[in-house]
């Protein structure tokens, strides 16, 4: 018998993509209210979960052609060598920034060293529960 | 209400001991993710609870609730989500290699 | 940093040289770079003899090293340590020469291994006696047994090397190990004094406070365990038999000339601190007495010509550690002329120590070049080497009389000191002499008689009788000139010191002594250390021609005993203690360790949380630290009422419910419901990762256990274990209590908490309104890159053990 999922398919297409607008929103709100590298990085994996398990594994393979081990990696190089920054102006490894700088168009914007540190930790979690559930579901031995 | 949430704790925590204890991997797994809401919940109490508004700055309150154990709590459920995803995983191999989850029956031999 | 640091060093850092050398000039034989390394340092070190006839010059450099414990390398050369670095590197420079000749260059020699073992030996040696810290000399002293028992084990195919260099190995480091404790101990009570200190001559100063220490006894009983262990005496002398199984050179260098004086070295250097002491007399002097002549009776019962020599070793030490006990009694200052009376014993253990280095070291490069020449060491099966040997039997005939105490060589007059030394000893009555004070001078003469029965055998079976060449591998004949080169020089050394024995007095032997019996002489006056070969007819040359006589006799009736029990084992019986107690080691902890080690998880836990439990509650019953307040306690509104009962219903549930699903939803509940707990208590980031990851884990746990097909078969059948369930609820309690004392004591302390600095500094110096987050990426950054750290190694073992299956007993 051949399921129908149509409806899943047109919800999750849908969902997944509040999912993931929620998610990059809360990873930049972190500084300042709920949210942040962790919980960005968890909703995002928990919205990509949610297509893997409405569509099946092949098909969002296709749509998301990324190594997940790489991923770590590129996270972890990423948070590291933020870590760096501080120790060219003679400060601690990983001492963080920050100052407002006035850009065109958004106005008064604060930039911070802890940005790409935190975006560092995003990609990791989600590249992690991401290959850690991906690789439980792809075992058919 | 401080007293109220130790006593949880406490309970949580002999519950997820005997689980620890038990023969099955899968109780096993169950008990190490419950000792850890056990703990977080510990942490969190030992602060002191409702001892003012979320420790956001944006909510320009007199007093906050200590930050500190929150952020300690928040690593510490990361983290214990890998440890939980790595012994289930671990368990998982087990019983597809030996065909068993009785821990009593995967013993190792007396030498090794 | 001066000359005298390096002259330590120097063989280490050639050390780490030699395997290039090795490996780049393959066909030079190694020992040819090695050989500049001790020829050079003794040319070096005896500038520093007093050839004039003055007093010597003594020498002193420190460099620190640890200062903040007390620890600096500091070298200090006086007349004993002079003493002691000739002998280290006179001796060195020989036998590495003569190791050239008896080691091939073949493929399969390692030469590299051995020639570096031999240079950290010298090293380590020559800082065992330049060392003034005591600290820095325990380093060395504990390399000396290293090296030592890697050149034993050179062999190391052999079964009986690697049994050898375990057994002097255990047997040194652990009185090395004894030593240092004692040497905390001395550290200790110069501590106590107000000034703690390693060096050893600042502790020699403090001599005479030290004494009503109640941890001096300790300390030098602890010492002396590590000196006599060191030296092989007894009941520790039984490493030295096995130790025979090194190369000959390193029996010849380590364990007669040098590494085994070691012991003595540390007895002779803190003389000036125990000696004088009853105590120190007794054990000392026994110990000595007794090892000696166990020793020479011990030897001849052997078979092996090295087993004959190294019981012999043990016997010789033995003499020279029972004239340092008699002459620690100069030190004992009530007694009028007592010093002048006992330094004879020291004056004779010195001279002692320089003729036991010579003959012994000739001795053994006799029996190295016996058996190198004729492939056995059995004297069964020797015999009549004499007159196919004849450089050879010369040499032995010269070190063999030595040893025996006969004249014109040294070995005469220092065993006629000997005699002297002992017999005097029963002149003055301190420390009970007068009473047991005849036992010296009797086992002296006993010991003697069998050191001259061995050296009989040594010399008549090897060299006289008749030739048995069936029962050789090898036709025997003389050896090359390389190798017989360093026996003569020593040989030709006993001689010189045999006639002119004065040669040493004032150049050697007085600096010694004078650093041994420090205090006893005025400024610039000298030791009456003249030794004569004619002391008209007196009780020792008695002696002596007794000690032929019986010899003799006994030596002759020997065939009469062979069949005996005494000459059937050749073993020490001492043995059976060292291999049963070894054996019941092993098997013991092999015992222990099965005992806790079930192989279950379960055992594992339960020994960690009782001792939890077990710990805590101890902590509480001792400090009595258990509080409550339960005056302010804030209302609990229903809906929290609702949520934790929920939570504590579901946990309960948990171990009875049997229907897996069921289970992982359930825990999923609790999840979300701990959650909710975040949200009331005003924790928003905690809500929302524990949301998250709930989510994540309820997909996980039915992935690994719903997704794939396998597992469906798992029934799990809770089993009731009443002790599980006492210390799981003993947990919940410890907990518990421990939570209610916290908080009680936390109202009453009035603590400011640590937190109040982020919430100060949260956006002056993070830039973020988020104080969680700030301390997450700012504050506390480092802890959040090594947990994402954690994340991905756990990540990664997932892939490991899910996608690199490997069967059991399979390798990467």
């Amino acid at each position: 018998m051949k399921t129908n999922y149509l409806m899943l398919h047109t919800i999750t297409r849908i969902v997944t993509f509040i999912i993931l607008s929620f998610s990059i929103y809360l990873f930049f709100a972190g500084h300042n209210s709920p949210g942040g590298g962790f919980i960005g990085g968890l909703m995002m994996a928990s919205g990509l979960i949610l297509l893997y398990l409405s569509f099946d594994l092949k098909t969002i393979k296709r749509v998301l052609p990324f190594d997940y081990s790489t991923l770590i990696a590129t996270g972890l190089l990423i948070a590291l060598l933020t870590g760096f920054n501080g120790l060219l102006f003679g400060d601690p490894f990983l001492t963080q920034y920050f100052d407002y700088f006035e850009l065109p168009i958004l106005g008064e914007v604060e930039l911070t060293t802890a940005l790409p540190f935190d975006l560092g930790v995003f990609i990791v979690v989600v590249a992690i529960t991401l290959l850690i559930i991906l690789t439980i579901a792809e075992d058919d031995s | 209400m401080e007293i109220l949430m130790i006593v949880t704790a406490g309970i949580i925590i002999s519950v997820s001991t005997y689980l620890l204890l038990t023969r099955s991997i899968l109780r096993v797994v169950f008990g190490i993710v419950l000792l850890s809401h056990g703990v977080h919940l510990l942490i969190l109490t030992m602060a002191g609870l409702m001892g003012g508004s979320p420790p956001l700055l944006t909510e320009d309150a007199s007093s906050y609730t200590d930050p500190l154990p929150q952020a300690l709590i928040l690593t510490a459920i990361v983290i214990s989500f890998g440890v939980t995803a790595f012994v289930l995983v671990l368990g998982y191999r087990t019983y597809k290699e030996h065909k068993t989850d009785d821990l009593d029956q995967l013993r190792g031999n007396g030498d090794e | 940093m001066s000359m005298l640091h390096f002259v330590a060093l120097a063989p280490f850092i050639v050390a780490i040289i030699i395997p290039f050398l090795y490996k780049k000039f393959r066909h030079i034989h190694t020992g040819w770079f090695v050989l500049p390394v001790p020829l050079l340092l003794f040319i070096y070190l005896i500038q520093y003899l007093p050839l004039g006839g003055e007093a010597m010059e003594i020498v002193e450099n420190t460099v620190a090293w640890v200062p903040s414990l007390g620890i600096n390398y500091t070298v200090y050369l006086d007349g004993l340590s002079l003493l002691f670095a000739l002998l280290i590197t006179g001796i060195g420079a020989l036998v590495v020469l003569y190791s050239i000749y008896y080691i091939a260059n073949k493929r399969d020699e390692p030469l590299n291994n051995f020639y570096v073992f031999l240079l950290m030996f010298m090293g380590a040696m020559l800082g065992v006696v330049l060392s003034d810290n005591l600290m820095v000399l325990y380093v060395f002293w504990e390399i000396t047994s290293l090296s030592s028992s890697l050149l034993i084990a050179y062999w190391y195919h052999k079964e009986k090397s690697r049994y050898g260099a375990l057994k002097s190995m255990l047997i040194t480091v652990a009185g090395g190990f004894a030593m240092l404790a004692g040497f905390a101990l001395l550290y200790v009570m110069t501590g106590a004094l107000g000034s703690a200190t390693f060096s050893i001559r600042e502790i020699i100063s403090y001599a005479d406070v030290l004494k009503d220490s109640p941890l001096f006894l300790p300390a030098m009983l602890l010492i002396l365990l590590g000196a006599f262990t060191k030296s092989a005496q007894f009941p520790f002398h039984i490493w030295l038999p096995d130790a025979m199984e090194a190369p000959t050179p390193v029996s010849a260098y380590l364990h007669s000339a040098t590494m085994v004086k070691a012991g003595i070295y540390l007895v002779a250097r803190f003389t000036p601190l125990f000696g004088g002491e009853a105590e120190w007399f007794w054990i000392v002097t026994g110990v000595g007495l007794f090892t000696m002549l166990w020793g020479s009776v011990s030897a001849i019962r052997q078979k092996d010509l090295k087993s004959i020599l190294a019981f012999s070793t043990i016997s010789q030490l033995g003499l020279i550690m029972s004239l340092l006990g008699l002459g620690s009694a100069a030190l004992y200052f009530d007694i009028p002329n007592a010093g002048s009376v006992y330094s004879v014993a020291i004056l004779a253990a010195i001279f002692h120590l320089v003729n036991h280095a010579t003959f012994k070291g000739s001795l053994f490069m006799v029996v190295g070049i016996v058996d190198h020449e004729t492939g056995t060491r059995d004297i069964r099966k020797l015999g009549g080497l004499m007159a196919l040997m004849p450089i050879t039997f010369t040499i032995s005939l010269i070190g063999i009389a030595s040893m025996a105490g006969l004249p014109p060589f040294n070995g005469f007059l220092s065993k006629e000191m000997f005699f002297t030394g002992t017999l005097q000893s029963m002149t003055l009555d301190i420390f009970n002499v007068q009473t047991l004070g005849f036992i010296f001078p009797v086992v002296a003469w006993i010991a003697s008689v069998f050191t001259f029965i061995y050296s009989m055998i040594l010399f008549f079976k090897t060299f006289t009788g008749k030739y048995q060449p069936e029962k050789l591998d090898k036709e025997a004949h003389e050896a090359p000139m390389g190798l017989l080169i360093p026996p003569i020089i020593l040989a030709s050394l006993v001689v010189i010191f045999g006639f002119f024995p004065n040669l040493l007095a004032y150049t050697i032997i007085d600096p010694a002594m004078q650093s041994i019996l420090p205090g006893l002489l005025t400024e610039g006056e000298q030791f009456d250390v003249k030794i004569y070969h004619w002391h008209g007819l007196n009780p020792e040359l008695f002696m002596t021609i007794a000690v032929v006589a019986f010899g003799t006799l006994i030596y002759l009736n020997l065939d009469r005993w062979k069949e005996t029990t005494f000459f059937m084992r050749e073993r020490d019986p001492l043995n059976a203690f060292y291999d049963n107690g070894l054996d019941g080691l092993v098997t013991g902890s092999q015992k222990v360790t099965k005992l806790q080690m079930t192989g279950l998880l379960r055992d594992y836990i339960l020994y960690m949380l009782v001792f939890i439990i077990g710990m805590i509650t101890w902590t509480f019953i001792k400090f009595n630290a258990f509080q409550y307040d339960f005056a302010n306690l804030t209302l609990v509104p229903p809906y929290l009422w609702i949520v934790i009962l929920v939570i504590i219903a579901a946990s309960i549930s948990l171990p009875f419910i049997s229907h897996r699903i069921s289970s992982i939803l359930v825990l999923g509940v609790i999840g979300f419901l701990v959650a909710l707990l975040f949200v009331i208590f005003r924790a928003p980031d905690l809500a929302l990762t524990q949301l998250l990851i709930e989510t994540v884990m309820v997909v996980l746990f039915l992935l690994a256990y719903i997704y794939l097909p396998e597992l469906k078969k798992i029934d799990v059948k809770p089993r009731f274990n009443i002790f599980n369930l006492v210390v799981s609820i003993g947990m919940g309690l410890v907990v518990i209590v421990t939570g209610i004392s916290v908080h009680a004591m936390r109202n009453d302390l009035d603590i400011t908490s640590i937190s109040e600095y982020f919430i100060e500094n949260s956006k002056a110096l993070g830039g973020g309104y988020n104080m969680v987050n700030v301390i997450l990426v700012d504050f506390r950054g480092m802890d959040t890159l090594l947990e994402v750290l954690v994340l991905s190694i756990a990540a990664l073992g997932v892939v490991t053990m899910i996608k690199l299956k490997m069967k059991g007993g399979e390798d990467i």
